[in-house]
């Protein structure tokens, strides 16, 4: 196992200095000069070369690269050119909504998910599968932003039950948008599930237990539940992706404080240093994630350590 | 690796690489149009996906005809009107005609979702090919590139690049299609490594044909079939994340009647007017659900195991 963990490690080194160089090249890449699109059309000249000096681009691209890496390695994201305060800064006092966020869509996407899906499998082919299902597609064709705006006009407009947005309504303040985020990934979870429980319900090994008079839940949580697990926690897995992107969109609907908020924010005033760092920050919490899933299956699944 | 409406997360393997790699899907070689069709017709899903399409496309043609008005220009008297004969669905809040701006819509949305597409397909088919037929350094620089750019989490990249290109039509397709590159890349590599193995690729290596033409005459056209369903869902994908761009002001800009944009500006007049909301929403919704549906339907009908 610990030999698997220190392997799958390794793998994943040049995937997150691949991403650290693309999100370098990323403000190399602006058309023009970037100290100029930066500071605007009414700047000075000298304001323009403070932005040049400050974001380094005075250097040559390899030494500007290098400095890049050393920065970054000691948790240095420069400077917000629009408040003037450290990136990081900037982004780790945004870094709790979103966490609350996403965990709050995820634990919604896999109770509500899986759930469905078992039902769904369970009763094949009757109206409550239909249901299901379809509703699964609808889940996962849904536009988040459209959606949100839907239950804004709904909760909130009509029915005034819930905040349209904002968070200093605490956890009534979460429903709406944890509510949102989570639908794309319920519906995949949903039809995961479904599937894979159907394919692990036509197995011999279930009929044994049902045979052998082990109870209807027992059956379908301890014996096939246990062995559709993989795809599932596969799709699951994936979904952090999808939320830690989704929260992009979803944030700016019901003005939520985060860091996708921050980013759009960001974008619009052209403020770079703190574009790089969200998406930095965005990409390698996804990494990582996957990395830790990976873990989780060997851990679930002796086989795959030897693979 | 998931980009909202790639369903492929239901046929992914276990994901042991940083992302998912895309299990080879055991879907039959693409057998005639003919047979095809004839499956896809009997198939619901598939059938509701084609019908919302072609209603779509009937819209965009003869709309116009009878519903005269110029989707851009403002007439400010004209503003909020409610539903009436002289528009079917109201004005928006430059008093333009919702219905035609909402037909012309489609051109915009559709455009990008296959000129992403078509970008992806372009440069994502031939490196899977290539990296998973010769294998190689190739291989292994093409799989951790292909790593690196599905570590950006779903519609983050996608913003980025548009960040770095600028708004418009054109940067959006190209933001997209980039994004929608590594899945195919993915896929057509898992295909042609357990193609490339087959006694016909032997048989012809074996019979001197160059690498070149045993890729495009033996190896490509026998890889189709999966590819075919993801572009369905791929175009869902690119819909989403296109129109999602546009809700966000950092797609195709106003007053250019594209349904993202549109559902962004009509946000400002959500309590007053939730109908502008709604219509520009519904619009995406359906035309993802029909690619999702659609390619759920050729998933199943190219499927040798439900013949």
């Amino acid at each position: 196992m610990l030999t698997y963990a220190a392997r799958r490690l390794l793998v994943a080194i040049p995937t997150l200095l691949g991403v650290a160089t693309v999100v370098f090249l990323l403000l190399r890449l602006l058309p023009g000069d970037p100290a100029i699109v930066i500071a605007g059309p009414t700047a000075t000249p000298e304001e323009i070369h403070n932005i040049r000096v400050q974001l380094g681009l005075t250097l040559p691209g390899w030494q500007q690269y290098l400095g890049f890496m050393v920065r970054l390695a000691h948790g240095d994201l420069g400077i917000s050119t629009r408040t003037g305060a450290p990136v990081i800064q900037e982004i780790s006092t945004r870094v709790p909504y979103t966490a609350t966020l996403a965990l709050a869509s995820l634990v919604l996407a896999i109770a509500l998910g899986v759930a469905a899906g078992i039902l769904a499998a369970r009763r094949r082919n009757t109206a409550a599968d239909v249901a299901i299902s379809g509703g699964a597609v609808f889940g996962v064709s849904m536009p988040t932003y459209w959606l949100g705006l839907m239950l804004i006009v709904v909760f909130a407009v009509r029915l005034r039950v819930l905040p349209a947005a904002g968070t200093d309504r605490g956890i009534e303040s979460l429903v709406l948008p944890a509510v949102t985020l989570a639908l794309f990934s319920m519906g995949l979870v949903a039809r995961q599930t479904r599937s894979a429980m159907l394919e692990v319900l036509g197995q011999d090994f279930v009929r044994t237990a049902r045979a052998k008079g082990a109870g209807r839940a027992a059956v379908l949580l301890r014996h096939a539940l246990r062995n559709a697990l993989l795809p599932i926690l596969t799709t699951i897995g994936l979904q952090f992706g999808t939320l830690l992107g989704g929260a992009v969109l979803t944030e700016t609907v019901f003005a939520w404080p985060g860091i996708g908020r921050l980013l759009v924010d960001s974008i619009g005033a052209r403020d770079y240093p703190v574009v790089q760092g969200v998406v930095l920050l965005l990409s390698v919490s996804f990494i990582v994630i996957n990395l830790l899933t990976d873990l989780l299956y060997a851990y679930v699944d002796p086989r795959i350590r030897y693979g | 690796m998931s980009i909202p409406g790639s369903g492929t997360a239901e046929s992914a393997a276990p994901a042991l690489g940083a992302t998912a790699e895309l299990a080879p899907v055991q879907l039959a070689p693409l057998a005639g149009g003919g047979r095809l069709w004839a499956r896809l017709r009997t198939h619901p899903s598939a059938i509701v996906g084609i019908g919302i399409l072609a209603f779509y496309v009937a819209a965009s043609l003869l709309v116009p005809l009878v519903l005269r008005w110029n989707p851009v220009d403002q007439s400010l008297n004209d503003a909020f009107l409610p539903a009436s004969a002289g528009h079917p669905l109201g004005t928006d809040d430059l008093g333009r005609d919702e219905l035609i701006r909402l037909v012309y819509g489609a051109r915009y949305t559709l455009s990008l979702g296959f000129g992403a597409v078509a970008i992806g397909l372009l440069v994502g088919l031939p490196l899977g090919a290539v990296s998973g037929y010769f294998g190689g350094w190739i291989d292994l620089l093409g799989q951790r590139l292909t790593d690196v750019m599905l570590a950006f989490p779903n519609i983050l990249l996608a913003l980025a690049l548009v960040a770095v290109l600028g708004v418009g039509l054109q940067n959006v397709i190209i933001s997209v299609g980039i994004t929608s590159i590594p899945i195919f890349v993915r896929l057509v590599r898992a295909s042609t490594l357990s193609i490339r193995e087959l006694p016909y690729v032997e048989a012809a290596r074996a019979l001197g044909v160059p690498a070149t033409r045993i890729l495009l005459r033996h190896v490509v056209p026998n890889a189709l079939a999966p590819v075919i369903v993801q572009a369905s869902l791929q175009l869902g994908a690119a819909i989403l994340i296109a129109a999602g761009l546009g809700f966000l002001g950092l797609g195709v800009q106003a007053p250019t009647p594209e349904w993202g944009s549109m559902l962004g500006l009509s946000r400002n007049y959500i309590f007053s007017d939730p109908n502008l909301a709604t219509f520009a929403g519904l619009a995406i919704f359906g035309a993802v659900l029909a690619f999702n549906l659609m390619g759920d339907g050729l998933r199943d009908a190219l499927d040798p195991r439900l013949k």
